[in-house]
């Protein structure tokens, strides 16, 4: 469960100091689909790097389960990410040198896991989202919506307990959106993942339990 | 998954790979050449040093001549005095002959107790001296004296005599350089670098007595074998031996070798020497010894072979400047060329895959993890072009050490040269016969050595650049904080 406390995070800037989040207070229970809208330049995605323990709060407090990521060193919020938090991005962001197979393979990588077991699983998660015939292929050789299914199988190979998208179908056409979206709902379904989503697309944001609207800083629920 | 990923990068980037690897082979063999072409010089230097100072010899001591007042005859040259009944007459020509065994020309005797100095240190191994000198020979025929007064007061028709008949003279002067070394065989001394080709060497025994051993081209020129006599200083020497340098390349030290002794009492310099050859007991003590004999012997001139180098002139020391100013420099130039590429490659790169590396974090790899890869990266790179450069650097020793060229080589040596007649009063005087000190020319081939020492330092160099542009590179890397990765390509 996520435990937001009077969060706030300010930037610094050349023009001045930009409030992205102003003292949001939220709470987000184990298992539930959230979805995030907003305007460009709202928050959304810095919430989104909270809540991964991407970023530091300039203050306030971010809490997942028990441990209180604010005050948690670099090496234990890579721990947080590496065990119990998946990303996915709207620009895929796989590395373009590897395969979909050792793409996978690089979430499990903090692990310490052996190679074989790396190999198995990877496999088996991507067959999981239904690329188990594209292996070996480069994210070059493969579709945007295949992209973004090894993006998911990376996230979810893990087996973490949140499952964290950044307009994960922004850059893809509406019937792959639509199966992009269905795999989602599925595995938050079968794993019983915390999914929360940013997104502009409110087809998307429609799917979700919880639709939360985050403009100059401040959240309020939307329903 | 680090060997999987580094591989795919590297694989998959040969672009910037090649480039780095390329740098960097590039520096490394032509620091392996650079490095290999001064040993090969060092040794030429060795061999043509050995040929004069004799093996193994760490330290000379000599006394440099003293510059002569204004005004005041330099060193005393052989003079040649006859008196009025002296030499053989028949027909009408009085041939007359001397040998004379004088001090080099350009060497200063000193005392033998400089040998004592330097054989009671503690760190000198071995020591010895010798007794340069030059035997001046006079060989002439002049017409009968008693006759031309004759024929001056007017009271005979005598024949002029002379060689010509006619009342002319005619002169031969010859000269060669003569060493005296001590026979007891120390482990240094020039005969270190001779090996003997005929008769025998010196034994203990033949301290104080004249013997003779040559060498072998002054021996073929001469015409002299063993069991043969030679004059040396008006006193007759048996040949007992010829000797050749070890060192195809080089002739030895001197023309004749006598036992020190006996070459002291000839030249009637008693306990005097010329040169002290000592070797320390380790090469890490050479400088506490020169130290140490410098402070002595004041008036010593100490030198090591680091000294003695320098006196070597001719193409090979040409060749040591070449290498030690130009081939350094540009080794160093070309080096910090291929880290600077390669740092700002890696860099760059690592600029370039902000979002892999931002991604990497986000899905919980550590600091460690990334720097270790990209560090990794970097090694390997510098590694393949270590191996790329031990090759590239093995082949141009290879064809240098094919191509063999040679280079011309003087060490300076004292020796007898020439030496024009000159006439005395009373009786018959011949002076101003010289010896001068004169360059020993050898030609020595370049050879490299091809060593694990320059093996080595390739691998130190490959290994030191893959460190830095990694330790750049990964520096970089773990500067980035994973949220500003993701947000600047976003």
């Amino acid at each position: 469960m996520y435990q937001l406390s009077d969060l706030t995070k300010k930037y610094e800037t050349k023009r001045g100091t930009i409030n992205a989040l102003n003292k949001i207070n939220l709470s987000i229970p184990d298992g539930q689909m959230v979805a995030i809208q907003g305007p460009t330049g709202g928050g959304k995605s810095t919430l989104l790097q909270m809540l991964g323990a991407l970023e530091r709060p300039t203050s306030g407090a971010v809490n997942l389960g028990d441990n209180e990521l604010s005050k948690m060193p670099d090496s234990g919020l890579a721990e947080i990410r590496a065990r119990t938090i998946g990303f996915v991005f709207q620009g895929f962001n796989l590395i373009p040198t590897l395969t979909a197979q050792e793409n996978v393979e690089t979430a499990l990588a903090p692990l310490g896991l052996a190679g074989a077991e790396r190999k198995r699983r990877a496999t088996e998660a991507l067959e999981k989202v239904g690329l188990g015939e594209r292996l070996s292929h480069h994210p070059s050789e493969l579709s945007g919506g295949q992209q973004q299914r090894v993006a998911i199988a990376r996230a979810l190979v893990k087996e973490p307990t949140v499952l964290l998208a950044d307009e994960p179908t922004g850059n893809l056409d509406e019937q792959t959106r639509d199966e992009i979206m269905e795999l989602l709902e599925g595995l938050w379904r079968d794993e019983g993942l915390t999914l929360i989503i940013v997104t502009h697309d409110s087809a998307v944001a429609k799917r979700a339990e919880r639709r939360l609207h985050l403009k100059q800083g401040t959240v309020t629920e939307k329903k | 998954m680090f060997g999987t990923y580094l591989y795919r990068e590297l694989s998959n980037r040969r672009k910037q790979t090649t480039i780095i690897a390329a740098g960097m082979a590039l520096a490394i063999a032509l620091v392996m050449i650079v490095n290999g072409v001064a040993a090969g010089v060092r040794d030429a230097q060795s061999t043509v040093l050995a040929s004069v100072y004799g093996a193994g010899t760490d330290i000379t001591i000599t006394e440099e001549p003293e510059q002569p007042a204004e005004g005041v005859p330099g060193q005393q040259q052989p003079r040649f005095e006859f008196g009025a009944d002296e030499g053989q007459t028949a027909d009408g020509t009085t041939e007359l002959s001397q040998s004379r065994l004088t001090s080099a020309t350009g060497s200063t005797t000193f005392s033998a107790d400089a040998l004592g100095v330097a054989s009671n240190l503690d760190t000198v191994a071995a020591a010895t001296a010798t007794l340069t000198l030059s035997n001046v020979s006079f060989s002439g025929q002049i017409p009968n004296r008693t006759a031309e007064q004759g024929t001056d007061a007017g009271t005979g028709g005598a024949a002029p005599g002379g060689p010509d008949g006619a009342g002319g003279s005619a002169f031969d002067v010859g000269t060669f350089s003569v060493t005296g070394i001590d026979v007891a065989g120390e482990s240094v001394g020039p005969l270190t670098s001779v090996e003997l080709v005929d008769g025998r060497a010196f034994e203990t025994s033949d301290s104080g007595t004249n013997v003779v051993i040559l060498d072998t081209s002054y021996a073929t020129s001469s015409v002299l074998t063993v069991g043969d006599t030679l004059e040396i200083g008006g006193e007759d020497f048996e040949v007992i031996g010829t000797v050749t340098s070890t060192s195809s390349d080089a002739t030895t030290a001197s023309n004749t070798y006598i036992p020190l002794d006996t070459a002291q009492r000839v030249a009637e310099l008693e306990g005097q020497v010329s040169t002290v050859y000592v070797q320390a007991t380790s090469s890490t003590d050479i400088a506490a010894v020169q130290s140490s004999l410098q402070s002595a012997l004041p008036d010593a001139t100490v030198k090591t072979q680091e000294d003695l180098a320098s006196s070597v002139s001719g193409s090979l020391s040409t060749a040591s400047d070449l290498v030690g100013k130009l081939g350094t420099w540009l080794s160093i130039i070309v080096l910090a060329a291929a880290f600077l590429i390669s740092v700002l490659l890696t860099t760059s790169g690592v600029a370039r895959r902000t979002r892999e590396f931002g991604t990497l974090k986000a899905i919980g790899w550590n600091n460690g993890a990334i720097v270790r890869q990209v560090a990794g990266e970097s090694l390997v790179q510098g590694a393949i072009g270590g191996i790329v450069g031990v090759v590239i650097g093995l082949l141009g020793i290879v064809a240098i050490n094919l191509a063999a060229p040679v280079l011309s080589a003087s060490a300076t040596a004292t020796a007898a040269t020439d030496a024009g007649p000159g006439v005395g009063g009373g009786g018959t005087r011949f002076g101003g016969g010289a010896t001068t000190a004169v360059a020993t020319s050898t030609d020595v081939a370049l050879s490299i050595p091809v060593t694990f020492g320059i093996i080595g330092i390739a691998v130190a160099i490959a290994i030191a650049g893959g460190l830095i542009a990694g330790a750049f590179g990964g520096w970089r890397a773990a500067r980035l904080r994973p949220a500003e990765a993701l947000r600047s390509v976003a």
